[in-house]
């Protein structure tokens, strides 16, 4: 049987603008993928106590607040603590463009800001997803 | 003479008395070639009864034409921009060049961790502290926020909602070190927690105490603070999470109806609060949409209040409105095309009837609003008012058939919602079992696929595109701030009197547990300079916090 890509919507901090997560979410359930959404408010170490529990193959994180230089390298560094770093960390919000370099630099591998259509997200993924024999 | 001619009549006459004592902004408004401008235009023939019913005049019931009898041709609506972000100077600083700038009422942005309850040295404020506002976690941080600003002269709105009380508390007490008593403090709080668990997530507590808090607020302040706005009731963030117009407007007046009721429940005489309550719409880019939204709300409105709840105080059946104009309309792409989608969007707002309004600035899809962007903004108001006649007459679109024929469509599609929610048991429970929240996702969903199937246009974003964008400078948040904040907060623990701190915070629990109003316990604890974090976590130690279900 065919492995579903699972993939993790993050809102990490206290920011509670949703709107694109819960969009995302929506757009990447219809593009055949299991996502899970968190809800507000997460800290970085829930956000991947749940990825690892959950065995997803993505996190995605999204933050409108300004607090991504701080909030998404450390996903990715518990990550990588927790040996888990084969997981594909992506994000969304809003981002100025001079940030996105130093978050690749961090282990975020792509960036989706606002007006980013759907597919290309999707396609992302379906590209860069390390784990297992997905589809 | 037709019933029209005769009310007309008495209209003018009530009109010219009141002008006798506040006079019109002129004594003659005319167009650039000297045509003169009416102060009203209504209908020569026609359905006169439909007129009479369904719009009515400017300062009377059922208020569709506006709330005030000469509405801008008296006063501009107050310009009212949304600012804050990093510490408590760096945001007065702003206050005072907004003020220089001709801006007439303040209008605070706080930081995440103030929203939520939590002092800027919370394990939970990491990363936030400063950034989408500014950070309060004492009255020693709220003093240095109004330094310099008279709070007698300038009425302030504060976005604030699970903390409002605490807030609230604060610029109190501010205007007692200022030597101004709390009966002269004018301005809004926003105080509306069911559009946090519909909209926006800044909620801490569960749904009951927190109508309890605010049922507080009303009470106190029609007591001790009169000429504060004790709730503002807020479509924005509704809107901003992806509903549509008529969605905006019918859970804003589902809210509002439940805000009315719990009031009541209390024991609250409605003539009593009602006066007091305000709302806060968003205006997006379909103009006669958005212009017509207004009018709407304000009908319906008053019919629920003289209706539903027999107000019997005209007051009490007026709809006032701040404005914001909408933020997830600006792109990121081509940042100066938002300095025009703003100025239709004011415009709408100002053809709609509003009471105050916050412009957006061009760079606010990509950051918080530099100096010069937050300046042009507000030129953009300056602009609407001073220079293109808008104001001149009251409601210039009334009698348009297309924005009548609008309007009666939203409130028809806004009372079907409205009926719905009274169905399942009301705005709260409504809101419990996520109808509201599924209503706005699909909607929100609906429009990505719009624009994504190019049936939506959005300039700049999937048509009429750039290959290469130049980068704006961003206005950037002091990235040290939560840890220079942390300092001060140690400071300010280890020079204030502890032990009475700890005392009125004990107080306030026990308070909490009972029934007593809190305003006053809160009111205490600030003024001996409790932190918000300290207050709310008595708060939640007492309510628990609300854990939303996932829909």
């Amino acid at each position: 049987m065919e492995h579903k890509i699972r993939v993790l919507v993050a809102k990490p901090g206290l920011d509670c603008h949703d709107r694109g997560a819960l969009v995302i979410a929506q757009g990447l359930r219809d593009a055949g993928m299991e996502v899970i959404y968190t809800g507000l408010r997460q800290t970085p170490e829930q956000i991947v106590a749940a990825a690892i529990q959950e065995d997803v193959d993505c996190i995605g994180l999204s933050s409108l607040s300004g607090a991504h230089m701080e909030l998404f390298p450390e996903v990715v560094r518990l990550l990588k603590e927790q040996g888990a770093d084969d997981i594909l960390v992506i994000g969304g919000g809003v981002i100025p463009a001079e940030d996105i370099p130093k978050l690749q630099e961090a282990g975020v591998a792509a960036i989706f800001t606002p007006g980013t259509p759907i597919s290309e997200t999707v396609d992302f993924i379906r590209a860069h997803v390390k784990r297992g024999s997905v589809s | 003479m037709s019933e029209l001619q005769e009310k007309l009549e008495a209209w003018t006459e009530k009109v010219e008395k009141a002008i006798s004592k506040v006079p019109e902004r002129q004594e003659r408004f005319v167009t650039s070639s000297d045509i003169e401008v009416n102060r009203l235009y209504t209908p020569k023939n026609g359905d006169e009864q439909e007129y009479l019913e369904k719009l009515g005049f400017p300062g009377e019931y059922p208020y569709t034409r506006g709330i005030q009898p000469t509405m801008y041709r008296g006063r501009y609506w107050t310009m009212r921009q949304y600012a804050g972000f990093g510490s408590a100077e760096e945001t007065n600083e702003r206050f005072r060049y907004l003020l220089e700038q001709g801006q007439t009422g303040l209008s605070t942005a706080f930081d995440l961790p103030t929203q939520i309850g939590y002092d800027a040295d919370d394990p939970m404020a990491r990363g936030e502290v400063g950034k989408v506002g500014v950070s309060i976690s004492s009255l020693a941080d709220m003093e240095t926020l109004f330094k310099g600003i008279p709070l007698d002269k300038v009425s302030t709105s504060m976005t604030i909602n699970a903390p409002a009380s605490v807030l609230l508390a604060m610029y109190i007490a501010v205007g007692e070190k200022q030597g101004v008593s709390p009966d002269r403090l004018s301005g809004t709080i926003q105080n509306d927690i069911l559009k946090e668990y519909v909209a926006r997530g800044t909620y801490i507590f569960p749904p009951k105490p927190s109508m309890r808090l605010i049922t507080n607020i009303f009470e106190y302040c029609a007591e001790k603070v009169p000429n504060w706005n004790t709730i503002s009731i807020s479509g924005y963030h509704i809107r901003e999470a992806g509903s549509t117009a008529v969605q905006e407007v019918a859970f804003t007046l589902s809210n509002a109806i439940a805000y009315v009721q719990a009031a009541i429940d209390a024991g609250l005489p409605v003539d009593k609060f009602a006066p007091r309550l305000s709302f806060f719409f968003n205006a997006h880019n379909n103009f006669f949409e958005e212009i017509a939204k207004f009018r709407a709300a304000r009908r319906i409105w008053a019919k629920i209040m003289r209706y539903r709840f027999k107000a019997e105080n005209p007051k009490s059946w007026q709809l006032r409105f701040h404005t914001q104009t909408g933020g997830s309309t600006l792109t990121a792409q081509q940042p100066d095309n938002n300095i025009v989608r703003v100025t239709i969007q004011a415009l709408a707002a100002v053809l709609g009837g509003t009471q105050s309004l916050h412009t957006n600035s061009r760079d606010e899809a990509l950051a918080l609003p530099t100096e010069e962007s937050a300046r042009i903004a507000l030129r953009t108001q300056q602009i609407i008012a001073y220079e293109s006649g808008v104001a001149d007459t009251v409601d210039p679109l009334g009698g348009s058939y297309y924005i009548e024929a609008l309007t009666d469509e939203i409130e028809a599609r806004v009372w079907e919602y409205i009926e719905k929610i009274d169905d399942l048991g009301g705005a709260v429970t409504a809101i419990e079992q996520g109808y509201m929240q599924r209503e706005i996702q699909q909607a929100a969903y609906q429009t990505q696929k719009a624009i994504e199937s190019g049936e939506q246009i959005v300039v700049g974003v999937n048509k009429f595109k750039l290959d290469h964008e130049p980068q704006p400078e961003l206005l950037r948040v002091n990235p040290e701030l939560g840890r220079i904040q942390a300092e001060r907060l140690a400071k300010l623990r280890s020079e204030r009197n502890n032990e009475e701190v700890q005392k009125r915070l004990q107080s306030l629990k026990q308070a909490a547990e009972g029934q007593d109003n809190l305003m006053p316990y809160i009111l205490d604890a600030v003024r001996v300079y409790a932190t918000t974090g300290e207050i709310c976590n008595v708060l939640r130690s007492v309510f628990g916090e609300y854990r939303p279900a996932l829909f």
